[in-house]
């Protein structure tokens, strides 16, 4: 299930603006793969380039290859749908469908794309909400709005959401941002769990929970305002906040930069 | 040491303030009125509407007066504030609160079972009886049919301008259809007349004009359209650009998740834009007359013949020359807000049911 990713030369542009510039890194399958660096050095931009999520705001575009195991995503003959629906995201913010109940945001996912049986999607529901932890807190009123969840409950109601279609590989851009730390600490667990079935991508401010959750760690990195965000530097997670190669790196993770 | 203990103690007083007491506020509101009242009706300078304005504006002065001699100026300002504000609210109130008390107070002597059961066909003007039966069926089946075109239509519009649409024919678009709220519905009769009436209807008609019912539709989804593109157009554009990106995120396509996804979301404020363009049009009795002509009996085919509505049966029965059309035309207008009235409530629920409860 879980899919290499394969960046080969990645880069990115907001209209004229190039947010990054050739990034080549490969993610291993079922590991978590964390990627830091300063506001606007472009880890946002390269995560949503790799389901094509980038090309959603106007005027915006990718160039380069991204191969999901051998496979150019950005292909012409490609159906973005497909990609989209193999690679699933979770956001900064939790966003659950506020006219969906619990359940129905669950197997939004399945039902949009034209899963009818009641049996598949209470078992998808089922399975997605316990992998999320959530089962036990919510079970009881799956008919109940999504909106109605706290902050943490609601981020993990959309991880359960990501899940339940069975992607290769999962995203999370921030997911923890607007969580507090109890909250934080439930996604993490959770984050290491996904590992053993999924490639797991995750964006982050948080050094320690780089450190924490991630098997490898990519710093990004800007040389000053408007410039193109580049890869300094990518190894073990371990590597990276005990031995870095560069300065720069070692400059942020231990807090004289950015 | 004594800038120390100035400085570190907090004097409790100057936070407080004094305050006026609550009883002050009614009782001066009181007063104002005794004066006002003595002064206006007790030496017959002028009516109740008179008393109370100069009441009203007795008591802001008195408010300001006191509360700057107990309180200070900033205090003394926001009172007087506060009393403009309520005075705006209530002064918005009157003519809503004078219309339905009007309404009700003339428009209940004909609620009988003959002004919904019968027409207008063979009543004369020296007859008592008479109904609004085939007014009540033109004018649901006018709106109605304008609903079933102008909803689908301002909606796809909408869902184009805020999903779809580039550059100039989306701004393009966004014009015309500002400049279509501003057309008299007068001008969108006189269209639909020279239009559908006088060239497209003769040629299946054997060379003579089709007034009907549908061509009042016609009129009044010209009028409906640019309601609902704009309002539904805000409200689509109110719906956070997270929900579109958690769906793309599933894997689900862009066309599905504006049917799932964001109408739904959107759908309450939606709705509110279309009971607003249904009631516009509904009250609307310009294009009536022009196209579907009226007539004082029952006609149920939209598509053939004149048909009355229920605002065209008001301004025929508020001229006409007998003691009891006024009568009819008071009920008529009642019906016509009820029907009104009663639509938006039943959209609300609906729209309430579709998405769910909190």
């Amino acid at each position: 299930m879980a899919k290499r990713v394969e960046a080969v030369e990645v880069t990115a542009y907001y209209g004229s603006f190039r947010a990054i510039d050739s990034i080549t890194m490969t993610i291993e399958p079922k590991s978590v793969t964390a990627l830091i660096g300063p506001s606007g050095c472009g880890k946002s931009t390269f995560l949503r380039s790799i389901n094509r999520m980038h090309e959603v705001t106007p005027g915006a575009k990718v160039q380069g290859k991204l191969m999901i195991d051998a496979e150019d995503i950005y292909d012409p003959r490609v159906d973005v749908t497909a990609v989209r629906r193999a690679i699933g995201m979770v956001f900064q913010r939790p966003n659950p469908f506020p006219t969906m109940s619990i359940y129905d945001n669950v197997v939004a996912g399945l039902r949009l794309n034209g899963v009818r049986k009641k049996s598949t999607l209470d078992d998808a529901a089922e399975s997605s909400l316990r992998a999320a932890h959530l089962w036990d807190e919510v079970s009881d009123r799956l008919k109940r709005p999504g909106g109605g969840l706290s902050g943490g409950q609601q981020q993990r109601l959309c991880i359960a959401r990501a899940i339940a279609v069975e992607p290769q590989v999962l995203l999370m851009d921030e997911p923890c941002s607007a969580l507090d730390p109890i909250s934080t600490l439930a996604i993490e667990d959770l984050i290491s769990e996904l590992k053993d079935r999924y490639t797991v991508v995750i964006v982050t401010h948080n050094m320690q929970q780089a450190a924490r959750v991630s098997d490898r760690t990519a710093f990004f990195s800007i040389e000053s305002t408007g410039d193109p965000g580049r890869l300094v530097e990518y190894d073990d997670t371990a590597t990276i906040f005990q031995n870095p190669t560069e300065k720069r790196t070692e400059d942020y993770i231990t807090g004289r930069f950015g | 040491m004594s800038t120390l203990s100035h400085n570190g103690s907090v004097d409790l007083g100057s936070l407080r303030g004094r305050r006026l007491p609550k009883a002050v506020p009614p009782l001066l509101g009181v007063a104002a009125l005794a004066v006002s009242a003595a002064g206006i009706l007790g030496t017959g300078a002028g009516g109740w509407v008179l008393t109370v304005v100069v009441a009203a504006l007795l008591f802001g002065i008195g408010t300001f007066g006191v509360a700057l001699a107990v309180e200070g100026s900033r205090k003394a300002r926001d009172r007087l504030a506060t009393i403009a504000v309520y005075g705006a609210f209530i002064l918005a109130l009157i003519p809503l609160g004078s219309v339905v008390a009007t309404l009700l107070a003339k428009g209940t002597g004909r609620i009988d079972a003959e002004f919904f059961y019968h027409s207008m066909n063979n009543i004369t003007a020296l007859d008592s009886g008479g109904g609004a039966y085939h007014a009540i069926i033109g004018t649901l089946e006018q709106v109605g049919i304008a609903a079933v075109l102008a909803i689908p239509l301002g909606l796809a519009a909408a869902v184009y301008i805020v999903e779809y649409g580039r550059g100039r024919l989306t701004a393009a678009i966004r014009f015309f259809v500002d400049v279509m709220t501003g057309i008299p519905s007068i001008v969108a009769g006189l269209f639909v007349l020279a239009f559908w009436v006088l060239i497209v209807t003769p040629v299946f008609n054997d060379g003579r004009p089709g007034y009907s019912g549908f061509a009042a539709a016609l009129a009044l989804t010209v009028l409906m359209l640019p309601t609902i593109v704009r309002s539904a157009e805000e409200m689509l554009r109110l719906v956070p650009q997270a929900l579109r990106e958690g769906s793309y995120a599933l894997g689900v396509p862009k066309w599905k998740t504006i049917v799932r996804v964001v109408l739904p979301t959107a759908a309450p404020g939606i709705v509110t834009g279309v009971m607003l363009a249904i009631a516009r049009a509904a009250g609307e009795t310009a294009p009536v007359l022009l196209v579907a002509g009226g007539t004082p009996a029952i006609n149920f085919n939209p598509f053939s013949g004149n048909q009355e509505s229920l605002s065209y049966f008001v301004y025929e029965q508020a001229g006409a020359a007998s003691q009891y059309s006024p009568g009819r035309a008071w009920t008529a207008a009642l019906t016509l807000i009820a029907i009104v009235a009663i639509l938006t409530i039943a959209a609300k629920l609906l729209a309430r049911r579709s998405t769910i409860g909190r």
